[in-house]
């Protein structure tokens, strides 16, 4: 049970990354200049590179012939267990961006308290992956900045993908049941302990952009539990497309 | 100094193989082909982006995908360099974005070809960047100091994509029989674009003679293409794979291989613009300008304002 909640743990995670890293890759080669461009590609390497450690570290516990590869291509999508914010589309820069500012605000602080994770590997990983996304929340906050203080056009676009997005904020503090058990062990983040953080940071970075906070009260969730928008399904056709046309094959 | 003087020290400095810098003299036509010929190296390692980064999210492992998302960066740093040499002529990035979106500047005509099939990514890093370390290794030596050095970096980050492209070919070939018909039909595709890249026959070339002179190119695109040839055929042998040109066969006196005739016909298709994919390429870029527009504009906005804090500040 313990291993099944550890598995189901690390998923929670690491499916963050690489759903991310999958909507960052639609972007590459149509940026809005050619230093976003490579910006962004770096980042969804980072996210890509998290993610192989975090599915490799799993495949490990689960045994068998569990792979990196068996868990990017072979689960379905009620098995993925990543937050509904990674998986909105990228509709346009201002959305991308505004998706990454909050995640990277909500992954930072969760990287900070999981490098003293009992377990070691997991411990180990944060650490690493801390320096990689300090420097993605630097490079979003900025563009937060940019857009939001920017032009009137621009101020409004960000804004509205602000508002957009917010809804699915409250999912990243939403506890599972497996997030439960990793906690009382010491293994995982107490993700409800990261939420005033979140906020202070998040609204004095929309402040700092002549930004508002949004007011809502109505949130949505389901994506820790494998329950996705509709997004969802065609994300994983595309990333899933080789492995399932051709089954049990070496690349 | 007089023109003609100016000149025949120009002149000196070539022969001389010693470099030609930003700050120095040299003629109106250098610097114009030069402009000319940077800019359309960078534009094809931006346009080059699109053709690869189509199978950056259907890559079939993660190990694969991140190889990919890393050589279309790398590809992305090789434009900003090109770029950043070429405004050293004195023209500016977004001229020549404005010189590429309106058609009026070329990038390599081998970006018009669409990638259908994962093993198209092992054939564009086998055989394109293949052909394109041949064009490229002479101009880490070429008179122009800071399209020189460019070509250093660029050329060292090339042979790595190319070993990687040959490693995908090669597991395909070592795979399943689907996979290995795979990799055929790719180098089936990629072949006769790929020797075309070495641009047309000496008869046809306008600008050899002259660049030969100022070291832009030290062998003619007959010579390069013929040592493509001679390099790649048996590479493909190695992971059993056929070139497919039923004319190809070794010349036991030359010591090299002859081969076929390109279709010439195709060729200027695609360079004049009407290859299969030379519009959506160009679409996909004008897009992803003017969409940006805001983008740009907004930062712009942005940081005159911060300097005007700054200024006031003080």
């Amino acid at each position: 049970m313990l291993m099944n909640n550890l598995v189901q743990y690390i998923y929670g995670i690491a499916d963050n990354a690489l759903i991310l890293g999958q909507r960052l890759g639609e972007l590459c080669g149509h940026g809005p200049n050619l230093e976003v461009d490579i910006a962004m590609t770096n980042i969804t390497l980072d996210l890509l590179g998290q993610t192989r450690s975090y599915y490799q570290y799993a495949a490990d516990i689960i045994g068998g012939d569990a792979t990196e590869d068996t868990l990017a291509f072979l689960r379905s999508e009620r098995e993925y267990k990543n937050v509904l914010l990674v998986e909105q589309p990228n509709t346009d820069f201002a959305y991308s961006i505004g998706r990454q500012f909050l995640f990277d605000a909500f992954h930072l602080l969760l990287l900070q308290q999981l490098q003293y994770s009992q377990d070691e590997t997991l411990a180990a990983i944060a650490k690493k992956s801390i320096k990689e996304v300090s420097y993605h929340q630097r490079f979003s906050s900025d563009w937060i900045k940019r857009l939001g203080d920017g032009t009137e056009e621009s101020h409004q676009r960000i804004q509205n993908a602000i508002n957009d997005l917010w809804t699915f904020t409250d999912e990243l503090f939403y506890q599972t049941d497996a997030d439960k058990a990793m906690v009382s062990e010491g293994i995982g983040v107490d993700v409800t302990l990261l939420k005033p953080e979140f906020h202070a940071h998040v609204a004095a970075v929309l402040e700092e952009a002549t930004l508002q906070v949004p007011d809502m009260k109505y949130f949505q969730k389901g994506g820790k539990q494998g329950i996705h928008s509709e997004h969802m399904g065609y994300l994983l056709a595309d990333l899933q497309y080789m492995q399932r046309t051709f089954p049990n094959m070496n690349w | 100094m007089s023109e003609q003087e100016l000149e025949a020290e120009f002149e000196r400095k070539i022969a001389n193989d010693q470099k030609i810098e930003p700050k120095d003299w040299m003629p109106e036509k250098y610097r114009k082909t030069h402009i000319r010929q940077i800019s359309q190296h960078a534009h094809s390692e931006i346009v080059g982006m699109l053709p690869e980064g189509n199978w950056i999210t259907r890559a079939p492992s993660l190990r694969r995908k991140v190889a990919l998302l890393a050589k279309v960066q790398d590809e992305a740093g090789h434009g900003l360099y090109l770029y950043s040499a070429c405004e050293t002529l004195g023209v500016s990035r977004e001229e020549l974005y404005d010189q590429l979106h309106s058609g009026e500047a070329k990038y390599s005509s081998i970006f018009n070809y669409p990638t259908v099939t994962w093993a198209d990514m092992g054939a564009i890093g086998w055989l394109v960047d293949g052909a394109a370390i041949i064009n490229q290794v002479p101009l880490t030596a070429t008179s122009y100091g800071p399209y020189a050095r460019a070509m250093v970096r660029v050329c060292k980050e090339e042979s790595f994509h190319q070993r990687q492209g040959f490693e995908i070919m090669m597991t395909l070939a070592n795979g399943t029989p689907e996979q290995k018909a795979m990799a055929q039909d790719a180098l089936n595709r990629w072949w006769w674009p790929s020797l075309m890249m070495l641009g047309p026959t000496d008869a046809e070339s306008v600008h050899t003679e002259q660049s030969m002179k100022w070291k832009l190119k030290r062998k003619t695109n007959d010579e390069l293409r013929q040592q493509f040839v001679d390099q790649t055929v048996p590479q493909a042998e190695l992971i059993g794979l056929t070139i497919p040109d039923p004319d190809l066969k070794w010349n036991e006196e030359t010591k090299r291989y002859d081969f076929g005739e390109m279709d010439w016909d195709e060729f200027w298709q695609v360079v004049k613009g009407h290859g299969p994919c030379n519009k959506v390429r160009m679409d996909a870029r004008r897009n992803a300008w003017s969409k940006g527009e805001w983008v740009r504009d907004a930062a712009m906005a942005y940081a005159e304002k911060q300097e005007l804090k700054l200024e006031t500040a003080v």
